[in-house]
């Protein structure tokens, strides 16, 4: 699996690793899913599980989740799913990822 | 003289220039994004359109607005470059769809779709004096009940 991944998402999964100390992390891409080249590194979909999103507004983890990938996303990320949620809210969950909506061949044009 | 800039500069529109692009970004932009969120309860800035998003996320917001029967107000981003950069300066928030509410920014796809699965969606519309369409379904259903 890892050894799939690219350059971008390897540099993602570090990043909010290192930044957010997250105790289950899921950095998946999607851009298969849309109007891009094969391997692209384009659409991005992660899970973050963190405590330190305890106590945070769902659009405040957003922005935390964003603003660590700041240099991805003005270097070609151009969409990112954001799943953030405190330990707590993901052992009590159920643990399913729905896969992001279907393109609609808006990209890039 | 705006306009001859941008003119000028269009043969060069490259992805190498477009980082740089937003230097001549119409100063005015944010201005008018401003009056657009305040003058309106609902704003959607997404991929297309209503009746033809270009862009799944974007579909996903107006299926749920949809649900909702919300009115609202929606503008391309796609065919205004300018607005597409302005709106994500204006905002703090990298991508497209959008959402905003009584002149505040909710949030894009996810959490729009969470709030609606959370039911804080219909108490957002509550307070801006919009009855979502699933609240009225529901009274309904009680009404025929008793």
């Amino acid at each position: 699996m890892s050894s799939e991944s690219g350059v971008v998402a390897n540099s993602i999964r570090n990043k909010l690793q290192t930044a957010l100390e997250a105790t289950h992390l899921d950095v998946i891409n999607e851009s298969y899913m849309h109007n891009v080249p094969k391997g692209s590194e384009t659409h991005f979909k992660v899970v973050v599980v963190s405590d330190k999103f305890d106590g945070l507004a769902l659009i405040k983890r957003h922005r935390l989740v964003n603003d660590i990938l700041k240099e991805e996303l003005q270097n070609g990320v151009h969409a990112l799913s954001i799943v953030a949620k405190t330990t707590k809210q993901w052992d009590e969950s159920e643990k399913i990822i729905e896969s992001s909506p279907s393109c609609r061949g808006g990209f890039g044009k | 003289m705006n306009t001859l800039i941008r003119k000028s500069f269009r043969p060069f529109l490259n992805s190498t220039i477009r980082a740089s692009c937003r230097t001549f970004a119409d100063v005015n932009i944010n201005e008018k994004i401003d009056k657009i969120v305040k003058d309106n309860k609902v704003v959607v800035f997404m991929k297309g359109v209503p009746d033809a998003p270009r862009c799944g996320f974007s579909n996903a917001v107006v299926q749920i607005m949809r649900m909702h029967a919300v009115p609202y107000v929606s503008h391309d981003v796609l065919s205004d470059e300018n607005l597409r950069q302005g709106i994500k300066e204006y905002s703090n928030w990298p991508t497209i769809p959008q959402v905003f509410i009584n002149g505040e920014f909710v949030g894009g796809c996810d959490i729009m779709l969470q709030m609606h699965q959370s039911g804080e969606l219909v108490e957002e519309l509550k307070k801006v004096g919009i009855q979502s369409a699933l609240l009225t379904a529901e009274q309904f259903k009680k009404e025929e009940k008793k």
